[in-house]
């Protein structure tokens, strides 16, 4: 089976989970490096090809991996891989690799396992909403099975050995994705980015470049992997990512009391434009499709259409767009169909409403 | 103004990322910002990357080490400083007097903490992680952080469990 008829066949992850009106998924990430090969970076690429042949075997072994796809990244197309980067299964960085790389990829999607990449392994557990713990024990299970078929590069002093000093010891990292649109309406996601770095924890845009983080989706992440344990890690970003669900219900709270309008007002014209234009860049959509996903969580849409617009933050990506139609798709003619697929899924979406004021507001 | 991978072509792409309060900046032409992926969407490369060059960089000012290869692999220092990145698990010996101290700014600590293969613990470890284990659950306490102090017993709960089954495949 090619890997677009597996993303075609297999169920796919969850369209739900807990706390999933702000965080959209949770990732745990493992890097592991096998004793006495050469880090891929380094290593030539008769080395890669003969490391991707003893580690891939090893992992589509596991009996997580029943029903997995299983491939190296040479066979995939460019386009194969681009849906890939656009469904956050693989770094962009291992989308570029071919020859001696490879990727598991279990059936529910929802673990991961990129070969070759910046270290021989980097293996990945997904969950929809808030489950980091869960995200933990599902990857530490695989990383735990696959110990005894591999011997790892790892030393008492420094944990696991990786190729970049940054990802040492643990060689863990942990991140949740979040949809804070009110605190970026409220101009106080800059205070939060700081607040969140002197904890130790990175907060970036997911998508977008720099400071600009379109679709007001953040990606939190520790930083450090040396010198605490793994569970104490993901303790302390679920604590973190905790507060930041507060902070984003509070500031919605407050736009909602002081300034209900202006919130309404950008719900609305999200809508309109969303179910009505006829040529819509990728940026605009998403920075839309986040407007209309607020107002789904602030009641405007009865009826939750949340997995729905969740559905069309990766389908209106132009790699996903290009995807029924042979013939290479300038970015004009992605905008033009973005925009009819955009009008054909939301026709049956009625306009928004606005719901009654809370009767008592919930600050807390 | 020269790319700081390269160090050949001109540098058009200028990043500034806060890390830690840290403000790491960081130069590179366009193929060698298109090269390191520095547009991943989950940002990871990015944070690597600058902190990997950072990394080298202090180093160098720490102790210069010109003249280390590592035996294993023939990575050099040079090596190290182009890329952010070192060749293979044997380099952390050929360096270690270098990293140390990028390390210790790099992270938390300079021991690992965590889990470990099985096949390498000795009953000695689980012991050093059961009283690291109790420092950290009484630090919680005293800091009234309750579902750390949780998180924390219940990680002592499973690892003693383990200590009493020395059989049962574990992880510290
Ligand atoms: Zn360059
Ligand atoms: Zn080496």
């Amino acid at each position: 089976m090619n890997l677009t008829e597996f993303l075609g066949a297999s169920p796919g992850a969850s369209r739900e989970g807990p706390h999933d009106r702000i965080v959209l998924s949770s990732r745990v990430r493992l890097a592991r490096n096998v004793k006495g090969l050469a880090f891929p970076g380094w290593a030539k690429k008769p080395e890669r090809v003969k490391a991707l042949e003893l580690i891939r075997p090893q992992v589509e072994g596991l009996p997580q991996m029943t029903g997995a796809y299983s491939g190296s990244m040479d066979a995939l197309t460019a386009l194969e891989r681009q849906i890939l980067v656009e469904r956050h299964l693989i770094s962009r960085e291992h989308a570029a690799r071919s020859v001696g790389s490879g990727l598991v990829l279990s059936r529910d999607h929802s673990l991961c396992v990129m070969i070759n990449e910046e270290d021989h392994l980097r293996m990945q557990s997904l969950r929809r909403g808030l489950q980091l713990k869960a995200a933990w024990q599902a990857v530490d299970e695989v990383d735990t099975q696959l110990e005894e078929r591999l011997e790892y590069a790892f030393s008492r002093e420094l944990g696991y050995l990786t190729a970049c000093p940054t990802n040492l010891g643990t060689g863990i990292r942990v991140s949740a994705m979040l949809h804070l649109p009110a605190l970026v309406l409220a101009e106080q996601m800059n205070q939060v980015i700081t607040a969140v770095n002197k904890l130790g924890l990175a907060v970036r845009g997911l998508y977008g470049e720099g400071t600009e983080a379109l679709g007001n989706v953040f990606q939190v992440s520790n930083q450090m992997t040396l010198g605490e344990g793994e569970a104490e890690i993901v303790e302390r970003l679920n604590k973190v990512v905790a507060q930041l669900i507060e902070h984003e219900e509070n500031a919605r709270a407050t736009l909602l009391e002081k300034k209900p309008k202006m919130v309404f007002n950008h719900v609305g014209r999200a809508y309109g434009i969303l179910a009505n234009a006829h040529s819509i860049s990728s940026k605009e959509a998403m920075n839309l499709l986040s407007l209309m996903r607020l107002g789904i969580d602030l009641d405007c849409f009865p009826g939750s259409q949340r997995p729905l617009l969740d559905e069309l933050f990766t389908a209106t990506q132009p790699a996903h767009l290009q995807r029924q139609h042979t013939e290479k798709l300038s970015a004009d003619e992605r905008d033009l169909l973005r925009a009819d697929m955009l009008r054909a899924q939301l026709g049956p979406v009625a306009r928004p409403v606005m719901p009654p004021p809370p009767a008592t507001p919930d600050a807390k | 103004m020269l790319c700081d991978i390269c160090k050949q072509n001109v540098a058009k792409v200028h990043l500034t990322q806060i890390i830690e309060g840290k403000t790491k900046k960081v130069d590179l032409c366009e193929a060698c910002s298109k090269a390191k992926g520095i547009d991943d969407p989950k940002g990871f490369a990015l944070a690597d990357l600058l902190l990997g060059l950072g990394a080298a960089q202090q180093m160098d000012q720490a102790a210069p080490q010109t003249g280390v290869r590592c035996p294993t692999c023939g990575f050099t220092h040079a090596d190290f400083k182009k890329s952010g990145r070192l060749g293979c698990p044997d380099c952390y010996q050929a360096f270690a007097e270098g990293l140390e101290g990028v390390l210790k700014s790099m992270h938390k600590g300079t021991r690992h903490v965590g889990k470990a293969p099985r096949r390498l613990q000795g009953p000695h470890d689980l012991e050093e992680r059961i009283a690291q284990l109790q420092k950290r659950l009484e630090k919680a306490i005293a800091a009234e952080d309750f579902e750390m102090a949780a998180t924390v017993r219940d990680e002592l709960k499973r690892i003693r469990e383990q200590a009493s089954r020395p059989d049962k495949a574990a992880t510290v």
